[in-house]
């Protein structure tokens, strides 16, 4: 086995770390967790493309860098335990499918992503292509975890730990989007938890709880 | 830049053009019954005129013009051709259109349902949108005008939209005009034979194998049957037919109905080349079928318009028989029969245009003097109306094909032409097409016995309701319409020799032959030769008037001039009303008797000790039990199953584009 230079081990690490995060992520029950957990995966990504900026000399990764931390690092995760803390809702009910079933999914889900990942794996010219599949994996595990979470809140940190593995795919595939895609993104993001955190009061408000299962009323019958 | 030479295919286009014009002139005032009913009617009447000459002419010529508009897809303008096919049906209705055209200028009253000026709009369309049918040359423009025209007819339907029976047989036309049309487009996606090409003449050019040429005959079939009212897909007609306002009833039974017949030859004998003799077996079976169906119910119908939508359908059938037999001769080698049989086929549409919108604008006008549908409260009208009833008379001797009308002419080619089924080459079918003119014949007797009910409930008798006898005439725009179509039922019935020779140009075109005139008289009709067969109308004619001239002179001569007037004789039982008439039910009950299992019959006897009795029957078609409501609960039922999809949670909608997402990536996976 040959040896990786130092940078190129640490992002490898970084890439392994965001994958274990998802992981956590999707056998977390406690909400408050998920939203630091989410908060951790945040700074592993701005960490990432902090030491891929300084390796690569590439100038908008440093600000991209500065934009993970600051708005998946600090802002959003304050809204969110500020809207946990508004709303009382501090634990999800029973996952639809239990956590060992959910695991192995996530187990099947990595192998189908990386299988999935080879042909751009050989395509690249990057450094880091290698963690293309990882970030497919963690898109796949975040949907994987909407799915299977009955409480709003959940569905929201699912939603945002999505957005984290296609940005992360993004910078390992290409060193990043244009700067104009990335901060149109980060933008998204902001106003989508925001309209979010404003529908989690209005449905709180007309079923008393933020339990998904409530919409089901809303189906049309016969 | 195009130049436009006046050609008459650029003339009938220009006349379209105009209906469309007139149409959409009523909107200025759509409110104004006195501008669309006195002044638009009429004007889309003489543009029917002068469509139906201009028609005439180009059947006299015989030729064939093109025309390609720079209108419709990038790669596929619209074509239009003017060939005798197209002419006679252009004929046909412009000179239908004229007359119920003048009709409905006086027909249509105020506050009966949709405004004045839409209904001009959308009765103008519907003329153009048949004339278009008529003239397209390539699938796109016939299929888009054919859709035209069944929309435009759906809101003629539902006029009176406010009623819910009304609608809901708008819908079930609407249901089956588009289960007909997907027939119809499947069926032109298997003419074109891989070359993708839309015109016609692409078609006419495109070598099918056998296997698919048979599906295309039968997929046009299925199509233009529905449209047509073929058993079993003439569900729609009963319902409609009562349901649209007069003229549209005519105009839907007497015009759009033929269009259906138009594009079965122009498919069956036209596009598909040379056709195969036993594809006629189908439209021969169902015809049959539909002759002895149609004329069933209408036997038993107590509703005027329902009654006559049913004699449509049987007309239909007799129309249908005749493709059959002319394709199953034309497939045999024997052209000059088959000739002889499309002659009957293309005569019969000709004479039924004529004489079922005579007889539908008649109940119009009885219904509006009266505001009866139902033959239980009608009678003894021909005192009060004596113009519609006289005319009326024409249409229902010459629908009922009695001599020297024009039913008998179209009629009796048709039995010649069965004769000679024993030329066929074929074991067995050359002994069972003769038993189906046993039924074309039976059919003849049972629609003449309907036509008795029909004429006799109606107009004669007493008046079984005190309100009748406020009944008045029909105004005059009405008696005008009335009257041109009860002249074609003559003229039709009285020259069918000069009729025959313009029809041989479309016989010519289609079969390659002519009927070959074997009399040398002008009024003598042999279309048989080496057959003692010939028929002479105005022979007929002469001897039937002497016979009755002599019959009143000789009761003149013998009358001995005393009169007594007494009450009739009532048997002892005293106080006779108008209520004791033979009635509609009683009339058809022998048939109702004879037939029973045809018939889903339900009826409410009153007790005998009934002070108030009251006595109900419904008569309902088998087909909606057997087939159609199996049909629609199958539909429900995969409907439902498809249904479970929504489950209405968030989770289940997330899955659902989870699973998308993994089995689109794994297909890029595998590609």
């Amino acid at each position: 086995m040959t040896h990786l230079p130092l940078d190129q081990q640490m992002l490898d690490s970084c890439a392994a770390l965001l994958l274990l995060l998802s992981f956590a992520m999707l056998s977390q029950r406690r909400i408050v967790t998920l939203v630091n957990l989410y908060a951790v995966q945040g700074a592993v990504l701005a960490a990432a493309t902090l030491l891929l900026a300084w390796r690569t000399g590439e100038g908008h990764l440093y600000l991209s860098a500065a934009l993970t931390l600051a708005l998946k690092v600090a802002f959003l995760p304050w809204l969110l335990h500020r809207l946990i803390r508004r709303l009382e809702v501090y634990w999800d009910t029973e996952p639809l499918l239990n956590v060992s079933g959910t695991m192995l999914a996530g187990l099947l889900i990595v192998v189908f992503a990386f299988a999935l990942a080879q042909p751009i794996t050989l395509l690249a010219s990057t450094a880091t292509r290698g963690a293309v599949g990882i970030a497919v994996s963690v898109v796949l595990l975040a949907f994987l975890m909407m799915i299977t979470r009955r409480k709003a809140m959940s569905q929201v940190v699912g939603f945002l730990s999505m957005e984290n593995g296609v940005f992360f795919g993004a910078m390992s595939a290409s060193y990043g989007m244009p700067m104009v895609v990335e901060l149109g993104v980060a933008l998204d993001v902001l106003v989508a938890v925001l309209v979010l955190g404003v529908f989690f009061f209005q449905i709180r408000e007309r079923f008393e709880s933020l339990d998904l299962h409530h919409l089901e009323s809303l189906k049309e019958h016969e | 830049m195009i130049t436009i030479s006046p050609t008459l295919l650029t003339g009938c286009v220009a006349l379209l053009c105009g209906w469309v014009v007139v149409g959409l002139a009523g909107l200025l005032r759509p409110g104004s019954l006195r501008f669309a009913g006195r002044t638009l009617f009429p004007l889309g009447a003489l543009l029917g005129l002068a469509l139906g000459l201009l028609a005439g002419a180009s059947l006299l010529g015989g030729g064939t013009e093109r025309l390609i508009l720079p209108v419709g897809l990038p790669d596929l303008p619209m074509h239009l051709r003017l060939d005798p096919l197209s002419s006679l049906f252009l004929l046909l209705l412009g000179a239908s259109s004229f007359g119920i055209s003048v009709f409905a200028g006086g027909y249509f009253r105020q506050g009966e349902g949709a405004l004045p000026g839409l209904l001009c709009l959308q009765y103008h369309l519907f003329l153009a949108s048949m004339g278009a049918v008529l003239l397209a040359d390539d699938a796109y423009g016939f299929l888009v005008a054919w859709e035209v025209m069944a929309l435009s007819s759906y809101f003629l339907v539902t006029t009176q939209h406010r009623i819910p029976e009304i609608r809901r047989a708008g819908f079930i036309y609407l249901l089956m005009a588009h289960v007909g049309a997907i027939c119809l487009l499947l069926c032109f996606g298997v003419l074109q034979g891989g070359s993708w090409l839309f015109t016609f003449d692409a078609m006419r050019a495109a070598h099918l194998s056998p296997g698919w040429a048979a599906a295309a005959f039968l997929l046009a079939l299925l199509g233009f049957g529905a449209k047509a009212g073929l058993v079993p897909v003439h569900v729609w007609l009963p319902e409609a037919h009562p349901a649209a306002p007069s003229p549209v009833s005519a105009l839907m039974s007497g015009v759009m109905l033929k269009t259906a017949v138009y594009g079965m030859l122009r498919v069956g004998l036209d596009l598909l080349g040379r056709p195969v003799w036993w594809w006629g077996l189908a439209p021969l079976i169902l015809g049959l079928l539909t002759i002895f169906y149609g004329v069933l119910f209408a036997a038993v119908q107590t509703d005027m318009k329902r009654l006559l939508a049913y004699s449509s359908i049987e007309n239909i059938g007799i129309v249908f028989t005749g493709i059959g037999l002319t394709i199953v001769f034309e497939g045999s080698g024997l052209e000059t029969v088959a000739a002889l049989a499309l002659l009957a086929t293309l005569y019969h549409c000709l004479n039924h245009s004529f004489m079922k919108s005579l007889l539908f604008l008649g109940t119009g006008s009885v219904l509006h003097a009266t505001g009866e549908r139902n033959l239980g409260r009608l009678g003894g009208l021909i005192h009060r109306m004596p113009w519609v009833a006289w005319l009326t008379l024409i249409g229902t001797l010459a629908i009922a094909g009695l001599p020297p009308l024009n039913g008998f002419v179209s009629e009796w080619l048709l039995l010649q032409s069965f004769l000679f089924a024993d030329h066929l080459p074929h074991a067995f079918v050359n002994l069972l097409i003769p038993m189906g003119m046993a039924l074309v014949v039976l059919g003849a007797a049972l629609a003449g016995y309907v036509m008795v009910k029909f004429y006799g409930v109606i107009f004669l008798g007493q008046p079984r309701e005190a309100s009748l006898a406020q009944a008045h005439d029909c105004g005059w725009l009405e008696r005008i319409g009335l009257l041109w179509l009860a002249l074609g039922c003559v003229a039709l019935g009285l020259f069918p020799l000069q009729v025959i020779r313009v029809l041989g140009a479309v016989t010519g075109q289609l079969i390659g032959a002519t009927v070959p005139q074997a009399s040398s008289h002008w009024w003598l009709l042999a279309p048989v030769p080496g057959r003692p067969v010939s028929y002479g109308p105005l022979v007929f004619l002469t001897a039937t008037l002497a016979v009755v001239f002599l019959t009143v002179l000789a009761v003149r001569l013998t009358y001995h001039q005393r009169v007594r007037r007494a009450p009739a004789w009532d048997c002892g039982f005293g106080g006779l009303t108008p209520r004791m008439q033979d009635t509609a039910e009683g009339f058809g009950q022998p048939i109702r008797h004879l037939f029973q299992s045809f018939f889903e019959i339900e009826r409410e006897l009153p007790a005998p000790a009934d002070r108030a009795p009251r006595y109900r029957i419904a008569i309902r078609e088998r087909i909606w039990r057997l087939v159609y409501e199996p049909l629609s609960n199958a539909v429900e039922r995969l409907a439902n199953i498809a249904a479970r999809v929504q489950q209405g949670r968030i989770s289940v909608y997330l899955f659902y584009g989870f699973a998308t997402l993994i089995v689109l990536l794994a297909v890029a996976l595998m590609s």
